[in-house]
């Protein structure tokens, strides 16, 4: 009964698309039509081949729902690859503008890219790590089944679909031109009904757990996925020209437009990539150190803070500009209290350590984990300080805003992203090991250098800019035209490349080392991953 | 597990997910106490700055500071720090400047300034221009519209074919595309080609003179020198705003393309005009 529903949904859906298609206003909105049409097609067809099928008789209630991560991680790997290759060519376009190649006719274009970048290491990377291993992270300390079926499935396909609409609008020019927050509408609306179906299975879990308590771990991710739905929203708050076109007009405007994407940015630094990852974090860190988490007060406490105060923060992204100084102080000001929160985090995940430091020596999975919360550390201490007025107004709009995006970004997201990758893949895929733990050893300080070409370049790139568009003479004149700074920054903008070079390196052999374990490495004796209390 | 003894063990909470637990550790004093400093901090310094949102408006800080009033204080302590020479600067006759040294190093130096923020987009920051895309050269001896230093200064204040100003330069090569003959426009190319250097199709340039003294010689002169009244080019001297070889002098010919400058009058002030006149006048070709 509920297939011929679908078939019919799926049937109305491809038509809608096919008609959309045909009266589309512009060729982003057409691409994206076209894209809807195939997907819906795709699950026409395949929920048409399975109708009056016999469905499987044994109860899957017992265990946990794997296949979801395993394509969640799947899909993690693809898309980092994707956009950590997207970074390069773009730094590289920084360096050379040649690469902006005409026979592209602007598709291949540094503002068309850059979207593309930052939208797929961040949500298609990052979001598929959240996505696989909350789903993960919920099972095992719940000791429940996710909750509501196929439902996790349709935020995993639905997922996929935002983020091929979002590239495809980047390529043929629909934006909105708010950054992180590109997408137009269209993709906007079903981002919102897969993050709400994300967020009922997740809280359906933890509701359904066979634990008396939840772990500090789900707290985090909670924590990340309601606030994540709420930034989303307003910042999206807008009306859409024509229902056949991808052009929408925004509902703020002015100095208020400029705080509501202000405060969307910020929050998804602090609850997309902190608070997320923190969950991670909590997860993967003891589990593979084998020892218990350092402080559980602590735990409480920088959760509550952290979260009650990064929300205040967004402003600092807006000092010296038309918005009010008292904004900007409220802004700068809890910045600098949100430094402490942030580095509860930090202490309790290298004190969980304290007892297992020899580990690290053995360990090369571990010591990623470890060095990712240092990096987390190190960026969450910059953080506060650029907001500072003065020294933001020397950082501002430089690359040093670069650099410490990416200290974070490369160092904290991809670095425990890749230790939880390592963690996951031979459980998920049930084999005794991985497939090279020398190939972990070669990623992590590929990974490591790059990061560290990058972070430094771009620190003396940014604050040489600085320092020499403020530069004046003696009579009070300007010493540099601006694109003296832009040529001044050349060398740097090598080095940085090269950086991401080595980083996208890391994680090609990382691909290699995760088939291979799937491939080669024998089975482990089976455990059924059954949903148990574990005590 | 290879649990090493920790040194005072402390209790775990008792509870354990997937065979995680967690110490009850108290959380680390110096974490505890550089938090209460950063509140403390961040309290002192909403009370010194503008911070909490009133009824009506917010609390204005004890220090009454305010980014914008700081930055228009900036600009009125600059604007007084020269306002001496500025007004020396405005008040003197253009040609006289060249015979005080003390203003002509004043405003060369404040010319170059203006110049970074106003004109380098387009004439790049070493004034070389970017010759293809119709943007002059300003380091040579090649002028459109006058080297002298009057010519200059009135160039730059009302620009050169632009909409906003009535006593902009002003005038208009006609697009031959639609007047010649192809034939023809390929002929007055090659004699075009030939004043300055060798043309593609030698026999052509016999016919091409004719064609040029009927249709071109009113803006650029029987000799090709140009007309500076008009802003027509000198096609002699191989220098070329639109590009050399025979493309891209037949495109200018059959289409046409007339540069724009803004007018400055409304952005700078006659002291920084004059300022950045004097520079460009500086830079090699002034005459
Ligand atoms: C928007 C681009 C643009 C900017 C900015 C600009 N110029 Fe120009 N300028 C031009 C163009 C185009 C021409 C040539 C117009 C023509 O073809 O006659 C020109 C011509 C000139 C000339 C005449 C050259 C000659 O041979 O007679 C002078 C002098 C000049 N610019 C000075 C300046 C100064 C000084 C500034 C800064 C205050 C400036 N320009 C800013 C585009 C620009
Ligand atoms: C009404 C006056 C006028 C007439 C007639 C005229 N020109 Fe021009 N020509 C100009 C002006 C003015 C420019 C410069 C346009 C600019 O500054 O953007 C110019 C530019 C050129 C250039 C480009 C020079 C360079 O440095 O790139 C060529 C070549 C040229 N003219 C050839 C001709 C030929 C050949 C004819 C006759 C068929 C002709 N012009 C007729 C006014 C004229």
């Amino acid at each position: 009964m509920g297939n011929y529903v679908k078939v019919l949904v799926f049937g109305v859906i491809t038509l809608g698309a096919m008609i959309a298609a045909n009266f589309a206003r512009d060729l982003a909105y057409q691409v994206n039509a076209l894209v809807i049409m195939a997907a819906a097609f795709g699950m026409f067809i395949y929920t048409l081949r399975n109708t009056d099928e016999p469905v499987p008789a044994h109860k899957l209630e017992a265990e946990y729902m794997d296949g979801v991560i395993r394509y969640g991680v799947i899909a993690t790997v693809i898309w980092g690859l994707v956009g950590f290759a997207a970074g390069t060519f773009i730094a590289f376009q920084l360096a050379f503008p040649n690469l902006n190649f005409d026979w592209l006719n602007g598709v291949g274009n540094f503002g068309r890219l850059r979207p593309l970048h930052t939208s797929a290491v961040i949500f298609a990377f990052g979001g598929n790590a959240l996505i696989a291993t909350s789903f993960y992270v919920v099972q095992r300390t719940s000791a429940a089944r996710l909750w509501g079926g196929n439902l996790a499935w349709f935020v995993f396909w639905g997922y996929q679909l935002f983020i091929v609409l979002a590239a495809t609008g980047y390529m043929f020019g629909a934006t909105q031109s708010k950054e992180y927050a590109e997408p137009e509408w269209l993709a906007d609306w079903l981002l919102t009904v897969v993050w709400l179906a994300y967020l009922a299975v997740f809280l359906g879990t933890v509701i359904r757990r066979n634990q008396p308590h939840i772990y500090v771990a789900n707290w985090f991710y909670m924590g990340f996925i309601v606030t994540v739905a709420m930034l989303h929203v307003f910042n999206n708050l807008s009306v859409p020209v024509s229902l056949f076109g991808s052009k929408s007009v925004q509902v703020f405007s002015g100095v208020q437009d400029a705080m509501t994407q202000w405060w969307y940015g910020h929050n998804a630094v602090g609850f997309f990539l902190t608070a997320g990852f923190l969950g991670m974090m909590y997860y993967f860190i003891p589990k593979q150190a084998e020892r218990p988490v350092f402080s559980y007060k602590l735990s409480i406490i920088h959760f509550w803070a952290l979260i009650f105060i990064y929300i205040w923060a967004g402003p600092h992204h807006l000092h010296y500009t038309a918005l009010p100084d008292w904004a900007a102080t409220l802004g700068m000001v809890f910045s600098i209290v949100l430094w402490m929160p942030s580095w509860g985090g930090m202490i309790n995940g290298l004190m969980t350590l304290s007892g297992a430091w020899d580990k690290l020596r053995t360990d090369p999975i571990l010591r990623m984990l470890v060095i990712s919360v240092g990096f987390y550390g190190m960026s969450t201490f910059e953080g506060p300080m650029m907001s500072i007025r003065i020294v933001n107004s020397l950082s501002h709009y430089t690359d040093w805003t670069i650099g410490h995006v990416h200290s974070g970004a490369l160092g904290w997201n991809g670095m425990i992203t890749f230790g939880a990758l390592y963690f996951l893949v031979p459980r998920l895929w049930n084999r005794q090991a991985l497939y090279s733990l020398n190939a972990v050893s070669w990623h992590f300080w590929l990974a490591t250098i790059g990061i560290v070409l990058y972070a430094a370049s771009m620190w003396v790139s940014g604050i040489m800019e600085g320092l020499m568009w403020r530069e004046v003479d003696a009579n009070g004149f300007l010493v540099n035209s601006f694109a003296d700074t832009v040529s001044a920054k050349f060398p740097m903008y090598v080095v940085r490349g090269l950086g991401g070079v080595l980083y996208l390196a890391g994680a090609l052999i990382m691909t290699w080392n995760l088939y291979m374990t799937v491939k080669r490495v024998p089975m482990a004796a089976r455990v059924t991953a059954t949903a148990q209390p574990a005590e | 597990m290879s649990k090493k003894p920790v040194k005072k063990e402390v209790p775990t909470t008792g509870h354990s997910w997937d065979g995680i637990e967690e110490y009850d550790n108290p959380m680390p004093r110096w974490w505890l106490w550089t938090f209460y400093a950063c509140i403390v901090f961040a309290i002192g310094y909403s009370i010194a700055y503008p911070a909490w949102p009133m009824i009506n408006r917010a609390t204005p800080g004890l220090l009454g500071y305010s980014t914008r009033q700081d930055g228009e204080a900036a600009l009125i302590a600059a604007a007084q720090a020269n306002d001496v020479i500025n007004t020396k600067l405005a008040e003197t006759e253009l040609a006289d400047i060249s015979k005080d040294p003390e203003l002509v190093t004043y405003a060369t130096n404040a010319g170059a300034a203006v110049f970074r923020t106003w004109c380098a987009q387009c004439h790049g920051s070493g004034a070389a221009g970017v010759q293809a895309n119709g943007y002059p050269n300003l380091l040579d001896d090649d002028w459109l519209w006058g080297g002298a230093i009057d010519d200059i200064h009135t160039t730059i204040s009302h620009g050169i074919r632009n909409t906003m100003d009535d006593d902009a330069r002003y005038s208009e090569m006609p697009a031959f595309g639609d007047i010649l003959e192809q034939e023809q426009i390929a002929q007055v190319t090659n004699f075009v080609m030939s004043l300055s250097g060798d043309a593609d199709s030698p026999d052509m340039i016999a016919d091409g003179a004719i064609v040029f003294e009927e249709n071109c010689a009113a803006c650029h002169a029987e000799d090709g020198t140009g007309d500076r009244a008009q802003g027509a080019p000198n096609l002699t001297d191989a220098v070329w705003l639109y590009g050399d070889g025979y493309d891209h002098i037949f495109a200018q010919i059959s289409k046409a393309r007339n540069g724009v400058m803004p007018n400055w009058n409304t952005r700078l002030s006659e002291p920084e005009i004059r300022a950045v006149s004097i520079y460009v006048h500086s830079l090699g070709g002034g005459e």
